[in-house]
């Protein structure tokens, strides 16, 4: 997908977050030089085309006590894998839910990220999604990061597995 | 920018109006001149109350950002997860000249047998697959690739 020019603009000024003042659309189109209208006519537009999911706040996880989050995997049925992996993405606790290529001994092919405030309860969790997944679930594991080796600022996306 | 806030704030850091913002704004904002006074009706505050409180969760860092959340495939780039089984020995090593590489976007340490996961980003497609062998030459062990072959809508939601 080609960007046009006036939306590039306005994702530059805008990656890194809105102003918080009453008329934000406003300030922005003040740094381009351009109409207010304009700006939010481009950001709707983005948003319909997916380029924006959304225009929201970002909570904190860990600052309200989700400071647990574990990589569950699972191989499911491929049959019904696209079924399966919308009911799991749905779930309030999992933050990114993707299908992605088994590998020689890697068995799994459905990725859910759970975050819960403590592992006990990730653990919980994970047994919610098993529940669900039911026999079309042949194998199942779950990856809990014990450190962060790099992160570095990917601030156009909501921050991937 | 602030570094992130790591550790839970104390349970009265926040009152029920600060929890309903944060429930209420997850959700997405209207593209309308005035956003922030289209919620604040239905929050039952006015618009300056509702700004300054935004403001204060920020600054105790119960909040990360606000502005539009940009799909980053979407605007043309190339992304994948990979993953690697590292020796315990050499961990540090292979850590160092993973993390070398600009196109390591970020990379975690896990509990298994794959130990480090590390997500590549580049400017087209190509260069995933060149980038992984690069590594493969310099660490001398396997870069399995997994990449998105289907992305479903997510409803997470952090519940304040």
């Amino acid at each position: 997908m080609t960007i046009p020019d006036l939306d590039r603009r306005i994702i530059a000024a805008t990656t890194g977050g809105l102003p918080l003042t009453p008329a934000p659309f406003a300030e922005v189109a003040g740094w381009l030089g351009i109409s207010e209208d304009t700006v939010i006519d481009r950001m709707a537009a983005m948003q319909g085309a997916g380029v924006i999911r959304r225009v929201a706040i970002a909570p904190n996880h860990y600052a309200l006590g989700l400071t647990a989050n574990g990589m569950s995997v699972w191989d499911i049925d491929d049959a019904r894998a696209i079924d399966l992996g919308a009911q799991v993405g749905a779930l309030s606790f999992v933050s990114h839910c993707y299908l992605r290529p088994r590998a020689d001994g890697w068995p799994y092919n459905l990725f859910a990220m759970i975050h819960g405030h403590n592992r006990d309860e990730v653990e919980a969790l994970r047994t919610q999604i098993a529940t669900l997944l039911g026999p079309s679930c042949r194998a199942s594991d779950i990856l809990y990061s014990t450190r962060i080796l790099k992160k570095t600022g990917l601030r156009l996306t909501e921050g991937g597995l | 920018m602030t570094p992130l806030r790591r550790t839970p704030l104390t349970p009265d850091a926040l009152d029920s109006t600060d929890r309903a913002i944060l429930n209420r704004m997850q959700d997405g904002l209207p593209l309308v001149p005035y956003p922030f006074a289209a919620l604040a009706q239905d929050l039952g505050l006015d618009e300056d109350a509702l700004i300054a409180r935004i403001q204060a969760m920020r600054e105790i860092g119960a909040i990360t950002r606000f502005g539009p959340f940009y799909d980053a495939e979407a605007m043309g780039g190339a992304f994948c997860l990979c993953a690697m089984a590292v020796p315990a020995t050499r961990f540090d090593a292979v850590m160092t000249l993973v993390n070398a590489h600009p196109e390591v976007a970020h990379n975690y340490e896990r509990t298994h047998r794959l130990n480090m996961w590390f997500v590549l980003a580049c400017e087209k497609a190509a260069q995933i697959r060149q980038t992984a062998d690069r590594i493969e030459r310099e660490a001398g062990l396997p870069v399995l690739l997994f990449p998105k072959e289907h992305e479903f809508f997510i409803g997470f939601k952090v519940t304040a």
